[in-house]
């Protein structure tokens, strides 16, 4: 087993050296076997690894010696456990049906652009796969700034616009922000502990300071704020729709994101353990799940809906973390990829028979001419709403109870999140689905359903988004039916141990999902019913058009953050550069000069001049003399 | 005579050679301050040669008193064979300009 574990970085890692280099010589369709090829092989070698897990036989593989100073040794070692197999399981096979749609979704680029988005892409899965293979927080942190640097280089894939640019700039900067914070964590972490690995860090971790582990979590918590988006870091997601809708799919909605989320569940021991950091994450998720809910409310661009959907959709993630329930939180993640990246493919078929059109007000009535594209887009919205027995119910009405039992406020606010998320998700799915079409003449022509290479994806991830709930049946329908809980019981073990769970009073919580589910019910038929006749043509008006402009997020953050920087760059640059650094740089070659000239007076040619000057100099050596030899 | 007189008056001849040599513009008159000079400081050396000696502590008398006076043949060898050169560029630069005006000689900044 422990042989095939560096196969799965390796193929993708060879897929991007291939494509990369060899990309203005390789033909289309062979730069797209490549692509996706890799990835199935890594796919099947997760399945390899998933199904050794599962009969016991995990562990550490270490490869070589890393980094190796004074006491403190960092291997590049994979661990490949419950979680991490799980997790690759998902970035490989979800990884594998992006990369399958993009054939068909990219094709009209040129060649060798064609083999560098699929360079970049594998570079994507690569990163990724380093990220949840390591065994360490270094080893971690190489993966999480390979996708950062993977994330920039794709949402800027179509670089001559300068827009896409300046979005592509935006996320990797807040990237980095939250990098900071991750990095002083490990930095904490090693002067505390002397070590980064997990098993070492993991096994002592009652020993330390709360003040320590607070500290070093609250750090971590920085860096899944910026790389998951969440309130303050969050503004670059939506932004990042610039990229083409597969990137969309794979990196902002399955993968990336979802990194800081792996990040928290892996240390949940130190999570459990600083209950101050484990309230700061279970508030600012339930906020962002909020927010960037009431945001999605008045989108009018499909992109827009979906990213800020993510947004709010990470936030339940994170409060699921903050409130204990790990599990619950992993479990929405596998949801949440299977049903987000059908949405997204499913928006990028839409866009595909549209010709690039994205606002929604121009769309409607595609039901009928898209039929594969409605019935599984249809299927997404009803899981991502929650709506039982498909696996978003489960896997979120699993957060909900744990928050019930932390603090009732929380499940009060976080059905509110849920009524908005069906809300504007069937919103959604009826302007576009449904009524008449309103777009122009030409694009009601050339419409028409996609390429298999895009609707084979799309109905094998309907089928995960509805089976999947199958893995997370919770107690109270079945006994010991939870077979992700059991599955991921060795990983959250001393978290589990040290807070207590109380047993869960079963009609209580039949009453709470009865709650939950019967107000998205009502909210998604409500949306259906309102927007299939009059969609939402108007600019909105009042609050309407403050949610419209992303309750002004961006602007106040232009003004308190980036203009005062440019003042100050602009007034360093022009006190310290030009007149500071230059006037010295350029103040001596000014005084050479001078002095040169003057000095030059001397050589008048003039034989008096030169007798003078030597009796002068002789008088000043005997005065000298004189004067100094006292 | 005491020995002062003599200092004195070789002083005064050494800066008499040595403003005119700075300020005439004439070059024989130069080469004229130029042996001034010179002469100025024979005296000098025959004046300190009959000053008297300086007593070593041995009480042995340091030199016999006639280096300085042997010091100024040299001087005078030296000084006839300058002014036989110098003259002879006098000549050379007065073929060339017609002139023994020492500011025509700015040719050095070429």
């Amino acid at each position: 087993m422990s042989q095939l574990v560096y196969l799965v970085p390796l193929f993708p890692l060879i897929g991007f050296l291939i494509n990369g280099l060899l990309r203005k010589q390789l033909s289309k369709s062979l730069t797209g076997i490549i692509g996706s090829g890799v990835i199935l092989a890594s796919f099947i070698v997760s399945v390899v690894l998933f199904l050794d897990v599962k009969n016991g036989q995990g562990g550490v593989t270490t490869l070589f010696d890393f980094l190796s100073f004074g006491k403190v040794h960092i291997p590049f070692a994979f661990q490949v456990d419950q979680l991490s197999s799980l997790f690759l399981l998902v970035i490989t096979g979800v990884g594998f049906l992006i990369h399958l749609y993009s054939t068909a979704y990219m094709k009209e680029e040129s060649s060798d652009h064609f083999a560098r988005y699929f360079a970049y892409l594998n570079l994507f899965v690569f990163s990724m796969l380093l990220l949840v293979m390591g065994a360490n927080y270094v080893i971690m942190f190489i993966g999480w700034e390979g996708v950062g640097l993977c994330s920039y280089l794709l949402i800027g894939y179509w670089f001559k616009n300068n827009d896409y640019n300046n979005a592509a700039k935006k996320a990797f900067v807040m990237n980095r922000i939250g990098d900071l914070g991750f990095l002083v964590a490990i930095f904490w972490l090693l002067s505390v502990t002397g070590s980064v690995s997990y098993a070492d860090v993991f096994a002592n971790a009652g020993t330390r300071s709360v003040n320590d582990i607070t500290i070093i979590t609250l750090l971590l918590f920085v860096g899944a704020m910026g790389k998951s988006a969440q309130i303050p870091l969050y503004t670059w997601l939506p932004d990042a729709m610039a990229g083409p809708t597969p990137v969309s799919a794979l990196i902002h909605a399955a993968t990336m994101v979802t990194a800081g989320i792996y990040m928290i569940a892996r240390s949940n021991i130190l999570y459990t353990l600083a209950p101050v950091s484990q309230a700061v994450v279970a508030i600012t998720g339930l906020a962002t799940a909020l927010f960037a809910a009431t945001i999605a409310l008045k989108q009018n661009d499909i992109k827009k809906v979906l990213a800020y959907s993510t947004v709010s959709q990470l936030g339940y993630m994170f409060l699921g973390l903050g409130v204990g329930a790990y599990t619950g939180a992993v479990f929405h993640v596998m949801t949440h990829a299977f049903f987000k990246a059908l949405l997204f493919l499913g928006a990028g078929s839409v866009i595909h028979a549209m010709h690039h059109e994205q606002d929604i007000r121009n769309m409607g009535g595609l039901g009928k001419k898209l039929p594969v594209t409605h019935i599984t887009f249809l299927l997404g919205c009803i899981a991502i709403a929650g709506i039982p027995p498909f696996s978003g119910f489960f896997s979120k009405d699993e957060i909900l109870a744990a928050a019930f039992e932390r603090n009732k406020l929380y499940w009060i606010l976080g059905v509110a999140g849920a009524a908005m998320t069906a809300f504007y998700m069937f919103r959604l799915y009826a302007t576009t689905f449904l009524g008449k079409f309103r777009g122009t003449h030409d694009q009601e022509h050339h419409l028409h359903e996609s390429p298999p290479a895009m609707t084979i994806p799309l109905m094998v991830l309907a089928a995960l988004a509805v089976f999947a709930g199958l893995l997370g049946i919770p107690e109270v329908f079945v006994k010991n039916s939870h077979w992700l809980e059991h599955f991921l019981a060795p990983v959250f073990e001393a978290s589990n141990k040290l807070a207590e769970k109380a047993a869960p009073d079963h009609a209580r919580e039949m009453a709470l999902m009865g709650i939950s589910v019967a107000v998205a019910l009502l909210m998604a038929i409500v949306a259906w019913i309102r927007y299939s006749r009059k969609p939402e043509l108007n600019e909105a008006a009042g609050l309407g058009k403050v949610l419209a402009n992303k309750w002004y997020i961006d602007e106040l953050y232009d003004a308190i953050i980036v203009k005062p920087l440019n003042a100050l760059s602009r007034f360093l640059d022009q006190f310290m550069e030009k007149s500071g650094i230059d006037w010295i740089v350029n103040g001596v070659g000014k005084g050479v000069q001078y002095s040169s000239r003057q000095l030059r007076l001397l050589q008048s040619g003039q034989v008096g001049n030169y007798v003078l000057l030597m009796i002068v100099g002789t008088l000043v050596l005997f005065a000298l003399q004189f004067f100094l030899k006292k | 005579m005491p020995i002062n007189y003599y200092i004195f008056l070789s002083l005064a001849l050494f800066c008499i050679g040595v403003v005119g040599v700075l300020t005439r513009r004439n070059a024989i008159i130069v080469f004229m301050c130029i042996e001034l000079m010179l002469n100025a400081v024979n005296l000098l050396l025959v004046a300190f040669s009959k000053m008297p000696h300086p007593v070593t502590a041995a009480g042995v008398p340091a030199g016999t008193g006639v280096e300085g006076q042997l010091f100024v043949f040299f001087i005078m060898v030296v000084a006839a064979a300058e002014v036989s050169v110098g003259l002879a560029i006098i000549v050379m630069m007065y073929r060339n300009t017609h002139s023994v005006d020492v500011n025509f000689l700015n040719r050095l900044k070429h």
